[in-house]
């Protein structure tokens, strides 16, 4: 390596690339945001962005958890699959109420993100074969839950919780926001934040600092479960119908997508959530302006592929390469 | 000793050392869990076979057989070519897109300019894809799995660009060789035969498998060893891209048009049969024949669900897929860690 | 010294004239001079981060010199990978057996140039090729077994068979005998004896005395990137060699040191031990080691190199597996072993590879300090800001943690400051038992000093210090007493008067070996001598390093 003759030009870039690995994401998505509203000015129209938003959430929140799990050096394949059987456990439940209906679930969400940490944690099985499992089993699970039909769900609150606006912002937004509230807090003040990092740093030196390495590691695919359920709900209020076989599809994809355009390296220690944020919104906007500039989904897929693509090169660190 | 043992002349005179420490006994433990690891899959296959026969007239006729056989259109390529992939310790998840791409390809190549053309359309597109993927994973040292989820949107896209959104359907001229390649029974079955036969002997009896299996146990070690690992990273995956563009076009013949929306999730089931086939995920270890009764015992229990749990249909499939793969990767995990012990 | 012949003669089949090696500023190989003559087999000593492996790995083209010339064969060659060199005929045998544990004993011996047929590999003739090549290498056993169902030392075997069917001309071992047992160690040497007849090179790295003089012709003895003695092994006495090893000339033990340690202060030895192990036993590692400190005390670890030191300190807070053995913590039964139990008991380790077990490299230093104190930090899981930042400051003013802020990535830091951030790690939950494994490895002077100084004040404060170092000047002048291991088991214990590099040196060339521990293996404690600083942890192949130990 000649990194004395061409000193400069190497520090140079390593500065370019810390840049865009920091803020590429949020230079993208307002300049994206710009193209959108110059291409078009009824982009800004508020059914619109309503419209984006509704879609955009649901993914939002389970890409939270992913970008935790992800945050350790794990991923999880398993929450498209959870998002199903959530959405197959709700209509049985509602006779208990929205709050009984909404434990329950979310109680789903959590055990099976409690079986795929446990084989992570514990078993240590790889993270991307611990979880495929699952998210092979689940589905098939939630489709025999649900005898392999879509049923329509008339409830009034998860309506709300689907479609429904507060302050002209749609219900789950403002959940969606909160979840980013409470987990930006996870990880930035809480202990439990700390030590998730740490352990996707450098797992032997946390063990041996004292760190809970287990019981951390569970605890994150609970919460990245949790979260899948939440989403769950919302594709069903959204919809209103419960159809495991098509409820969730490819959300591990779009959610890995929007942490990894985020910025959150795929070796862990580091979690970006504002990042993740964007990373989604990103996602969704480029979907929007294809979409409403009649780009067929086929040329959206490919140029969705070469993004997630040029992320994960751009997040890799030097070293690694 | 054996004679070709060292010259009495080059051994010190006092320590004397004692013949060789001879083959150590493998503890009962180990051996059971090696067996197990090696032969699990057939032998649950012959079990489940077995009772099966006993419990059912139905199944053990000649048409159900077949049907078993030939009745995955093609499917059984993706977990072959995926066993090559997994034995390097990557990971493809684009075969299943691949599959639905390499049919549409073959379809249209069969409708717009006959049946080389429909052959080999899909084989370049698919050794191309999934050289580039290779060359992703071996050069810029990208994880294999994002590279693959990318290739698997991308392949997508590709796939309904191609069939106008799915609006088209291309139909495969019946009566033409290639639609023979994917009629009847006995043709494809043959063909499946010799995919498999080649890839055993590939895997097996080449430099290229050992070197492939070497790279999945000990990456280190194999670069050391002089193997050219980069190369073979990148073979593998066009291989198994071209196996996957292969097998969708072989589908597409039988089922005599390229179907849009076949494909999806296939790649999971590729996984899943060849893990069960008793190939560890992690790499370094495998058979093609293991894979084969991975794919076997995976299709006779889908047969039997058909059968007698047809009420839920392919969720029952899925449900006892994931949890097969669950276990098998759970035994496999403990085995390992049985038979690591110093 | 080192006789420096600029002509390429023909009875050196190696020849390293004048090479150095530094990283980001420190030097690993300073003028080092080496020669090899065919058909000797050559030990090459040294204490942990002499320079052993850097030399190995210069020559073997893993790194290339700074500076100096490399003739194999009499030609000047540099080669670009070890692959470059195995194939001129130079194989080395590395610690970790580098073979494919997964595949058949006949294809690990075969891989990448199988005999084949038709363009097919032939399996059978493999097979049989293979087991006569092993049996004369005194391993019998059914080739088309996976490797790793073989003991570790028949598989050394087949590596070294390996080796050598590749027309070695030069085979160099790394620690070719810390996984055989004594059987397998014989074979070894009778295979080596047949190297030799055949002009075959051997470069051999052990620290195991008794085995160099059975098997050696000649010696090179390494310390701190040079070389400081070649000739002949067997007329270098035991003694001379372990103080050639240490840096510690027989005659010149000085009053007083170049340490920053006091060495007038009091010692007490009264009441309950803060920490006391009984009959530590970890798998081929440790046999019955016992320990007691005392508060105030500092209690040494001596030792050469694998014998079992930093594995002491991994056993008593349970990063290790132990077999057998009690810990007590100021007379309490320690149950459940595990760092974080130790650590909540108050004892705490600050492990001997920074790099790998100490910091979190991507965190900033404010978070590598309070990493461990989280807990104590936070109210109902949230972390205090203000306590963090008060704890935080305080280390930093307190050690001299030179950064350019708590928010600096630690990664960023001189070894020394890591190092102290390290302490600071620890020292900030107020532990009762401090073990500190190699405290001042790989950090420059200045910082060594204030942290000899520091395990003093420490030390009079009450806390009861370990203190492992393979710096004799270190360990005499810091410690109170010194407890002396040798394969895993303690050999001896200085007191008093009696902790003095004489006394210290004796016990170790004295000790009688334990040939039914030969089996001992270090992989614990890899030898990481390739990182003389961690400056050099900014290059490419340190962060390599991180990744692969993860895993």
């Amino acid at each position: 390596m000649s990194s004395i003759t061409w000193g400069g030009a190497a520090l140079d870039r390593a500065r370019t690339r810390h840049l865009l690995q920091e803020y590429g994401v949020y230079a993208a998505l307002v300049l994206l945001f710009a193209v959108a509203v110059v291409l078009n000015t009824s982009f800004l129209s508020i059914g619109n962005i309503r419209a984006q938003l509704l879609q955009v959430t649901p993914v939002l929140v389970v890409a939270l958890g992913m970008a935790l799990v992800i945050g350790t050096e794990g991923i999880d394949l398993s929450v498209g699959a959870v998002i199903a059987l959530a959405a197959a456990v709700a209509p049985l439940y509602l006779g208990y109420g929205f709050v009984g209906m909404l434990a329950v679930v979310l109680l789903v969400g959590a055990v099976s993100g409690a079986l795929g940490g446990a084989m992570v944690a514990f078993v240590r099985v790889q993270p991307i074969v611990a979880t495929l499992s699952l998210m092979i089993g689940l589905r098939g699970l939630a489709n025999i839950i649900n005898g392999n039909s879509g049923k329509p769900v008339t409830d009034g609150a998860v309506a709300t919780l689907g479609i429904g606006n507060f302050l002209g912002v749609p219900v789950m937004t403002w959940v969606a926001a909160g979840c980013v509230a409470l987990v930006a807090l996870l990880v930035r003040r809480t202990t439990f934040g700390r030590q998730l990092v740490a352990i996707g740093d450098n797992r032997q030196a946390s063990r041996l600092a004292g760190l809970p390495v287990r019981r951390v590691l569970v605890t994150v695919y609970v919460i990245s479960g949790v979260l899948a359920a939440l989403a769950g709900l919302m594709l069903v209020g959204y919809s209103a119908e419960s159809d495991p076989s098509t409820v969730g599809l490819n959300y591990e994809l779009s959610a890995i997508t929007a942490v990894v355009v985020g910025g959150t390296p795929l070796t862990g220690g580091r979690v970006r959530v504002l990042g993740t944020v964007a990373g989604a919104l990103f996602m969704q906007l480029i979907a929007a302006v294809l979409q409403q500039h009649n780009v067929y989904q086929s040329y959206q897929q490919i140029i969705e592929a070469v993004i997630i693509c040029f992320a994960v090169y751009a997040a890799q660190e030097r070293g690694t390469r | 000793m054996s004679p070709t043992a060292l010259q009495p002349t080059a051994l010190p005179p006092e320590p004397s050392p004692a013949p060789g420490p001879g083959p150590a006994p493998t503890p009962l433990s180990e051996q059971l869990a090696y067996q197990l690891q090696r032969r699990g899959a057939p032998a649950v296959l012959v079990l489940v076979a077995a009772i099966a026969s006993i419990t059912s007239s139905a199944f053990p006729t000649w048409g159900n057989i077949s049907t078993i056989l030939v009745g995955n259109n093609f499917v059984w390529l993706l977990a072959l070519g995926m066993t090559f992939v997994i034995i390097t310790g990557g990971i493809d998840l684009s075969v299943g897109s691949m599959y639905a791409l390499g049919g549409v390809l073959g379809a249209y190549g069969a409708q717009h300019g006959g049946s080389a053309l429909a052959i080999v359309l899909p084989l370049v597109v698919g050794a191309a894809w999934g050289g580039v993927q290779g060359l992703l994973v071996a050069r810029a040292r990208m994880a294999p799995f994002i590279v693959t989820l990318a290739g698997l949107l991308g392949a997508r896209g590709l796939m309904q660009a191609l069939s106008n959104e799915g609006a088209t359907t291309y139909i495969v001229p019946k009566n033409s060789f290639f639609a023979s390649l994917g009629a009847g029974t006995w043709v494809p079955l043959v063909i499946l035969a010799v995919f498999f036969a080649l890839g055993a002997l590939l895997l097996a009896r080449t430099r290229f498998g050992a070197t492939l299996t070497a790279m999945g146990g000990n990456e280190n070690a194999a670069v050391l060893m002089g193997l050219p690992v980069v190369r073979a990273k990148v073979l593998v995956y066009l291989l198994s891209g071209t196996l996957a563009a292969a097998a969708g076009a072989l589908g597409a013949a039988r089922l005599q048009s390229g179907v849009t929306t076949i494909g999806v999730g296939y790649e999971l089931t590729a996984i899943a049969s060849v893990v069960i086939g008793g190939t560890l995920l992690t790499g370094g270890s495998g058979s093609v024949g293991g894979t084969l009764s991975g794919v076997l015992l995976l299709g006779v229990i889908h047969n039997l669900i058909d059968s007698h749990f047809s009420q839920y249909g392919s969720a029952f499939t899925d449900t006892v897929n994931g949890g097969f793969l669950a276990a098998v990767v759970l035994l496999q995990t403990l085995l390992s860690r049985t038979q690591q012990l110093p | 010294m080192v006789q420096q012949d600029p002509a390429a003669r023909s009875d050196r089949v190696l020849e390293v004239v004048g090479v150095s090696k530094s990283f980001a500023g420190v030097h690993a190989l300073r003028g080092v001079d080496f020669e090899l003559r065919p058909g000797e087999v050559h030990a090459l000593i040294g204490e942990n981060g002499a320079g052993k492996s850097t030399l190995i790995k210069v020559v073997t083209g893993v790194y290339r010199p700074d500076a100096g010339r490399i003739r194999f064969s009499g030609e000047e060659r540099h080669f670009g990978n070890p692959l470059e060199a195995q194939a001129a005929g130079l194989s080395t045998i590395y610690q970790e057996v580098n073979l494919v544990p997964l595949m058949s004993v006949a294809r690990n011996l075969y891989l990448g140039r199988e005999p084949r047929r038709f363009g097919l590999v032939d399996v059978r003739r493999m097979n049989r090729e293979a087991a006569e090549t092993l049996a004369r290498y005194g391993v019998e056993v059914d080739v088309t077994r996976p490797l790793r169902t073989l003991g570790l030392g028949a598989q050394q075997m087949v590596a070294l068979a390996r080796a050598v069917q590749i027309e070695a001309r030069v085979v160099i071992m790394d620690e070719p005998t810390s996984s055989l047992e004594p059987r397998e160690v014989a074979t070894l040497f009778s295979v080596i004896r047949e190297l030799k007849r055949q002009s075959i090179a051997v470069v051999y790295v052990s620290h195991r005395l008794d085995e160099l003089y059975e098997i050696c012709d000649r010696v090179t003895v390494m310390r701190d990137g040079e070389i400081v003695h070649t000739g002949e092994m067997a007329r270098l006495e035991r003694l001379r060699l372990i103080s050639l090893m240490l840096g510690r000339e027989m005659s010149s033990v000085r009053d007083k040191g170049s340490t920053a340690f006091d060495t007038a202060r009091h010692r007490q030895r009264e009441g309950v031990p803060a920490l006391r192990a009984q009959g530590l036993a970890v798998r081929h590692r440790l046999h019955d080691v016992s320990l007691e400190i005392h508060p105030g005390e500092v209690v040494g670890l001596g030792g050469l190199l694998g014998a079992g030191r930093s594995e002491t300190a991994k056993a008593v807070v349970g990063a290790l597996p132990t077999e057998a053995g009690t810990v007590e913590v100021a007379g309490r039964p320690l149950r459940r072993r595990s760092p974080a139990a130790a650590i909540r008991a108050g004892v705490v380790m600050l492990p001997e590879d920074r790099k790998v077990e100490g910091i979190i490299p991507n965190l900033s230093v404010r978070e590598n300090i309070s990493l461990a104190a989280l807990p104590r930090l936070s109210r109902a899981c949230l972390v205090s800001r203000t306590r963090q930042d008060e704890i935080v400051d305080f280390f930093i003013q307190r050690l001299r943690i030179k950064t350019s802020g708590p928010d600096q990535k630690v990664s960023d830091l001189s070894g020394g400051n890591q190092q102290k951030v390290m302490l600071a790690r620890w020292l900030c939950l107020n532990p009762e038992v401090l073990l500190l494994d190699e405290p001042t490895r790989g950090i420059d002077v200045g910082a060594k000093a204030e942290v000899q100084a520091l395990i003093d004040e420490l030390a009079r404060d009450g806390l009861a210090v370990l203190l492992i170092s393979s710096d004799l000047e270190e360990l005499i002048e810091g410690a109170n007493r010194v407890v002396v291991l040798k394969d895993g088991r303690v050999v001896g214990e200085l007191e008093g008067e009696g902790v003095s590099e004489q006394r210290l040196l004796d016990a170790l060339a004295t000790a009688p070996s334990h040939p039914e521990d030969a089996e001992y293996a270090e992989y614990a404690a890899p030898e990481h001598e390739e990182q003389p600083g961690p400056e050099e942890q900014s290059g490419p192949e340190g962060h390599k390093d991180r990744k692969e130990h993860r895993e």
